[in-house]
């Protein structure tokens, strides 16, 4: 790891100003991404903010029903938390279909949200990354790509998105809260928080410089069917190479979101009125314009079979 | 270990760093003076920090590298050597420790991030004359081959038996809202962060499911 300077902070407003203050710096939460990374000299921040004990670790209800998760609450405490399972279900076992225990009792919110790819190529250093080095290349594309997007790709990048709960975050229509050094807040729908590689795979969110996540919101709890389906080479503890989240209602409509196979969690709210029509017609439009490579086209149809099978247990 | 160093005798660590050094010395004397290097350039100095928390009931107070992980403050600093460095990536376990009673990778936590917690190693769940039933349970079931990622695995194990109480579900959970039962799938899903190469697995679980109580 590169040296670093390190202060603890107590408040989020403590935390915005800590950061504006030293350029290089970031925060550390639960670290069970950064300190990988920082191993490997991915990351090299010269200072770090450690922001474990500046509060936003609760559940809160709303009054519009809906809930605020603060951003430091663990991937454990979320997906335990006895509201959440009954009535966002699918945000539970998102959660707990990803990572170890260990992981999940240490890993927050919001850094499950901002976790970075784990694209082998990203992952080693001797090899060409765009993310990494901008303008440097992308090795995955004629390279071990099995694990790597099929859509929302470009020619400079076909990395994932790794987590399991963003994809429940995205059929939930979560919000994202933020606040500034400036002390200003902003909400971001979450549909809008990732950005695709396009020219530019090193920018990843639309987070602006120095933004500090402060809690993710759910709207009023719609009921239906939860389904999180992943599939993947181990039965445990493996990223997705699809995963699908589900909500569908008696009526056969819903909303579906795909993992495993993009930058972001992919989900067409546009296809999903095809949904009453079945897996084959919906997975057609969900997966327009999906540019695979010959290690990884699979996934298409595993987009399809898996949608087809979640849909049936959903009616069952 | 202590008792080793009481009786006079050596332990392996002590002659394989013995050995290591005589070999460095040697080594260094032959090439000094034959080459003269280029002079070193300026080095980056280390940053260190305080940080004091309870490891099995004992407080400690240290100065370290910014950088060190909890995992390398446990077993270079107050030499707890008990838990184990594997893949220091967090993807194997065997660094597993428990910390304010929650299971964690220790080499993917920074030392610095655990000011006033109460961490428990497997040396603090028991020792040689008074094991932690945990412990018995895995020597009786034969629960280990080479013992690498044992105190990892007990560690694990004790607090998947807390989580599982505390009703903390898993992806092997059916129902979500319904009380988790220890079952053998239950117990291999929530054990899953936790690898063994020797394939100790299935006695393992056999431990777990004697303190389980089942």
């Amino acid at each position: 790891m590169k040296s670093f300077t390190y202060e603890r902070v107590s408040t989020p407003a403590q935390a915005a100003a800590a950061i504006a203050a030293k350029p290089g710096a970031k925060f550390l939460a639960g670290g069970t991404n950064l300190i990988d990374l920082m191993k490997l000299q991915i990351e090299t921040p010269g200072h770090l903010i450690d922001i474990g004990g500046i509060g936003l670790d609760k559940i809160e209800r709303l009054p519009n029903g809906g809930v605020r998760i603060g951003a430091l609450v663990t991937n454990t405490d979320l997906a335990a938390d006895l509201h959440i399972r009954k009535e966002y279900g699918i945000l539970s076992r998102a959660l707990l279909a990803g990572a170890s225990g260990q992981l999940r009792n240490k890993a927050t919110t919001a850094g499950n949200l901002l976790q970075r790819t784990r694209c082998p190529y990203f992952y080693d250093t001797n090899q060409q990354c765009n993310k990494r080095v901008p303008g440097s290349g992308c090795a995955a594309i004629a390279g071990f790509s099995k694990q790597l997007a099929v859509i929302g790709s470009s020619d400079a990048c076909i990395a994932t998105h790794p987590s399991d709960m963003a994809v429940a975050m995205m059929v939930l229509d979560a919000i994202v809260e933020t606040i500034s050094p400036a002390g200003k807040s902003r909400l971001i729908p979450i549909a809008q928080l990732y950005r695709l590689p396009g020219k530019a795979p090193h920018l990843e969110t639309t987070l602006e410089k120095n933004e500090l996540i402060t809690s993710v919101m759910l709207p009023a709890p719609v009921g239906g069917r939860h389904i999180y389906h992943k599939v993947r080479d181990r039965a445990s503890y493996a990223f997705a190479l699809v995963s699908v989240a589900a909500i569908v209602f008696k009526d056969g409509t819903g909303r579906i979101a795909v993992g495993g196979i993009a930058p972001k969690p992919w989900r067409v709210p546009g296809a999903e009125s095809l949904l009453p029509s079945g897996a084959k017609i919906f997975t057609a439009k969900l997966m327009a314009g999906a540019r695979p490579t010959k290690e990884n086209e699979f996934k298409i149809s595993l987009v399809e079979r898996t949608v087809g099978l979640v849909l049936k247990q959903a009616k069952s | 270990m202590e008792n080793e160093i009481g009786t006079g005798r050596i332990s392996r660590r002590e002659m394989l760093a013995g050995t290591a050094v005589a070999i460095t010395t040697l080594a260094i004397t032959k090439v000094t003076g034959l080459e003269a290097g280029p002079a070193v350039s300026a080095i980056t100095p280390v940053v260190s920090a305080g940080i004091s928390f309870t490891v099995n009931g004992k407080l400690h107070k240290l100065e370290v590298d910014t950088r060190t992980t909890l995992l390398d403050m446990l077993r270079e600093h107050l030499h707890l050597t008990g838990t184990k460095k594997g893949c220091d990536h967090g993807q194997c376990g065997a660094c597993t420790v428990i910390v304010n009673g929650r299971r964690i990778n220790s080499c993917l936590s920074l030392a610095l991030q655990h000011e006033s917690d109460s961490i428990t190693t497997i040396e603090g769940l028991g020792t040689p004359d008074q094991l932690h039933p945990m412990q018995s349970a895995f020597i009786k079931h034969d629960g280990y081959q080479c013992g690498y990622c044992t105190p990892g695995q007990i560690c694990s194990a004790v607090a998947v038996l807390e989580e599982m109480k505390a009703g903390i579900p898993s992806h092997a959970t059916a129902d979500l809202t319904s009380e988790t039962a220890f079952t053998n799938a239950e117990f291999r899903e929530r054990m899953s962060g936790n690898l063994c190469r020797c394939g100790a697995y299935s006695n393992i679980a056999e431990a777990a499911a004697e303190v389980a109580g089942t």
